[in-house]
């Protein structure tokens, strides 16, 4: 048995079957969630009759619809580019989360630089966005797809900005060398040490960058410009229907859990609980850690049906005007304080 | 580049150096889009995202209805002229059946009178509240769609219970607002006078619709991203508007302060205490705020008239077969999208030998290659809602 377990192939196996079967079911849980939060915003009824209590038929009913649509392919499409792109989206999804800690031991692989690698990856999403409005050979697309690339540009640097602060701090990149910095005691109260999440440290300012530049990475309102319903009749998903639609689907909603989860992480102190001994943490950690992402995808959700869709040269005045400069400031101010204190 | 499509760029703050320009790109906005409210085609002609040229192809709802009143008979018009304007059908009816009855040279009495204006008001608070949830969505925000289509259902609950239809009440006669005595069928008809509970329930949704526009300046107006979406975009100033015949209350968002309601010749609105909104800028976020303040007006109305609902007969004495004698009339009034007139054309007989419909959305939207020139395509969107017009509206 545990010959077994140190096999690296077998580990592997485990972890990637772990992985396809944990993710989508948190995944279904956050569409779920998004289900019934715009119903109570919204006074649908759907997601509060469909199947009697707590409209539990609801996601399984538009899953059932995804499949039965017909897989259309436009006929001046670029095949291969269109038929790749939605795969693309989803593997950049889950490739995020192999650095993320879910405990001290609970973790795919605890990367030296573990964030580098997570924002790099993620952006593999925005390469899929513009593949998928290149080739399917319409104009609401390609729209579509060009903003998503305008977006990355303007949004990828804020993003990074915002996590060189806290890499500052914790002096590591890696994911639970960031966690093991935030258990640190900061002061001590009669003996006893005080560890306090990041955000709690005077990193508001980045958590606040952080959070608005994710929500541009996941192309999620205010910033949805790349399929913008009203105007671009859905931008990049335009030609997509089915199963391929369910796989853009779906990685949006990996995509929130993971960028959620990076920012619990980051800046919230991930799975650490204070007081509870290490060897506990393993179990309780991936549940503190889904606690905090949830907290935040609540918000992201509640944001969706709240605000206003942005026009592209607000975006763009954001995040250039506004986001780059104080992500700037709050790298100058937390390397000061990293050097005095 | 015009002046006007530069003041367009300044106030978007969209400025694209000549090195940048790409090749012009026709984009096909519909006739099948979902912001276009209903089959309109625009053919534009867009730098990046800015749009250079626009082209309206309108006429895919063309159902003649002006050639189809040509062979019916009046009574039966009625049914065909609250089609034209689905969102508040039953303002629709009052100036055709206005200018049947000045030909007629009838007195409509004071109770048919008051009930008309009331259900009018409230076909213009259901209009204006479909533009108050489906503006917002075009930006982008969903949640006021469904609140303020809520407070609507109230709203067309009750023209329901008076009229027996939501979109195409069908509830005006010639002389008044019920059958005539006996008409149509051999056995009396009931009196459809209003249902009973209907004062107490029209001021609970009164209430109700005012509650409903404070949480739109919460919740719509309050919002930093659509003041953004919404200031100087669209501007439509003062003279060009009126050059357009731009009406109702896109003219008033211009800072026209002209309402056909005032001169109150065609319902009694002169009984009436109410205000008239005046927009300053002329642009999209006045055009909201216009109609939402309308909202609060119309429903101070309705419950003014409410509180002074005269009693008496519901029509006046018609005879079974309606002759109207030779002449012609024009009548026109201040209809929720704007002015609606109808021109008839009397040779003696039991229809008309002519019938011009001036439909409000066909002017307001003629002003479109005008303004959206210089505007990028999100801009397109927020100025196709903000003008408020319904495609069978334009296209009759």
């Amino acid at each position: 048995m545990t010959d077994l377990l140190s096999n690296f192939w077998v580990v592997l196996g485990l972890k990637v079957l772990i992985v396809a079967l944990v993710v989508p079911a948190i995944a279904l849980g956050f569409i779920f969630a998004e289900l019934k939060i715009s119903a109570h915003m919204q006074s649908r009824i759907g997601p509060y009759f469909a199947g009697g209590r707590w409209g539990w038929a609801q996601p399984l009913a538009d899953g059932v619809k995804f499949l039965q649509k017909e897989d259309l392919i436009p006929r001046d499409a670029d095949r291969p580019v269109f038929k790749t792109a939605p795969a693309m989206m989803l593997m950049s999804a889950f490739a995020v989360l192999v650095i993320i800690p879910f405990g001290p031991r609970v973790i795919i692989r605890d990367l030296d630089v573990g964030i580098f690698y997570a924002i790099a990856v993620s952006s593999f999403a925005t390469i899929a966005v513009l593949m998928a409005g290149w080739s399917s050979a319409n104009k609401y697309s390609l729209i579509g797809g060009l903003r998503a690339g305008a977006q990355l540009i303007a949004y990828e640097l804020p993003l990074i900005l915002a996590v060189v602060g806290v890499v500052i701090h914790a002096g590591t990149m890696s994911m639970g060398g960031i966690v093991a910095a935030q258990s640190e005691p900061v002061f001590h109260i009669s003996g006893v040490g005080i560890a306090l999440p990041y955000i709690l440290q005077g990193h508001f300012i980045g958590f606040g960058i952080f959070m608005v530049a994710a929500l541009a990475e996941l192309n999620r309102t205010p910033f949805d410009l790349p399929f913008a319903e009203q105007e671009l009749v859905m931008g990049y998903l335009t030609e997509y229907s089915g199963l391929r639609f369910t796989m853009f689907f779906l990685a949006e909603y990996v995509g929130m859990f993971s960028m959620a989860a990076i920012a619990s992480t980051l800046f919230l102190g991930g799975y650490y609980v204070p007081g509870v001994p290490t060897a506990m943490l393993d179990f309780v950690g991936p549940l503190v850690l889904l606690g905090k992402a949830t907290l935040l995808v609540f918000v992201m959700i509640w944001l969706r049906w709240t605000f206003p869709r942005m026009r592209q040269d607000q975006l763009q005045v954001l995040a250039w005007k506004w986001l780059v400069p104080l992500g700037l400031i709050n790298i100058l101010v937390i390397a000061t304080l990293k050097v005095v204190f | 580049m015009t002046d006007q499509h530069l003041t367009a760029m300044h106030h978007s703050e969209v400025r694209v150096s000549v090195e940048l320009q790409t090749p012009e790109m026709t984009l096909n906005l519909g006739p099948q889009h979902p912001s276009t409210h209903g089959v309109l085609r625009l053919v534009a002609k867009v730098n990046g995202e800015v749009i250079t040229e626009v082209e309206p192809v309108i006429g895919y709802m063309h159902r003649g209805y002006e050639k189809l009143a040509e062979v019916r008979t009046y009574p039966q018009i009625t049914a065909l002229v609250n089609r034209i304007d689905w969102v508040s059908g039953f303002a629709n009816e009052i100036p055709f059946m206005v200018a049947t009855e000045r030909l007629l040279e009838l007195e409509v009495p004071a109770r048919a009178q008051y009930i008309r204006l009331v259900l009018t008001e409230m076909a213009r608070i259901s209009s204006h509240l479909v533009f108050l949830s489906s503006f917002p969505l075009e930006l982008g925000a969903a949640t006021p769609l469904m609140h303020a289509l809520r407070e609507r259902e109230r709203v067309l609950d009750l023209i329901e219970g008076v009229t027996g239809g939501r979109f195409h009440p069908n509830f005006n006669r010639v002389g008044g607002v019920k059958p005539a005595y006996g008409g149509g069928s051999s056995t009396k008809k009931m009196s459809q006078d209003l249902p009973a509970g209907f004062f107490d329930q029209t001021k609970a949704a009164m209430a109700k619709v005012e509650q409903v526009c404070d949480d739109m300046v919460n919740l719509v107006l309050g919002n930093e991203i659509f003041h953004q979406r919404t200031k100087g975009v669209g501007i439509i100033p003062r003279d060009k508007a009126l050059e357009y015949g731009v009406s109702g209350p896109n003219l008033r968002a211009s800072g026209v302060g002209f309402d056909l309601r005032q001169t109150g010749d065609y319902l009694p609105y002169a009984d009436f205490d109410f205000e008239v909104p005046i927009g300053v800028n002329g642009d999209s976020y006045d055009r909201y705020w216009v109609r939402l303040e309308e909202i609060r007006q119309s429903a101070r109305i309705v419950i003014q008239a409410i509180d002074g609902m005269p009693s008496g007969e519901l029509q006046a004495k018609v005879p079974r077969i309606i002759k109207v004698p030779k002449g012609e009339v024009y009548v026109r009034a201040e209809n929720p999208k704007g002015e609606m007139g109808y021109f008839v054309v009397s040779e003696g007989g039991r229809g008309p030998y002519r019938l011009k419909i001036r439909s409000a959305s066909f002017s307001n939207l003629s002003v479109l290659p005008w303004l959206l020139p210089g505007h990028v395509i999100p801009d397109i969107i927020a100025v196709l809602g903000s003008l408020d017009f319904v495609l069978g509206d334009v296209d009759r």
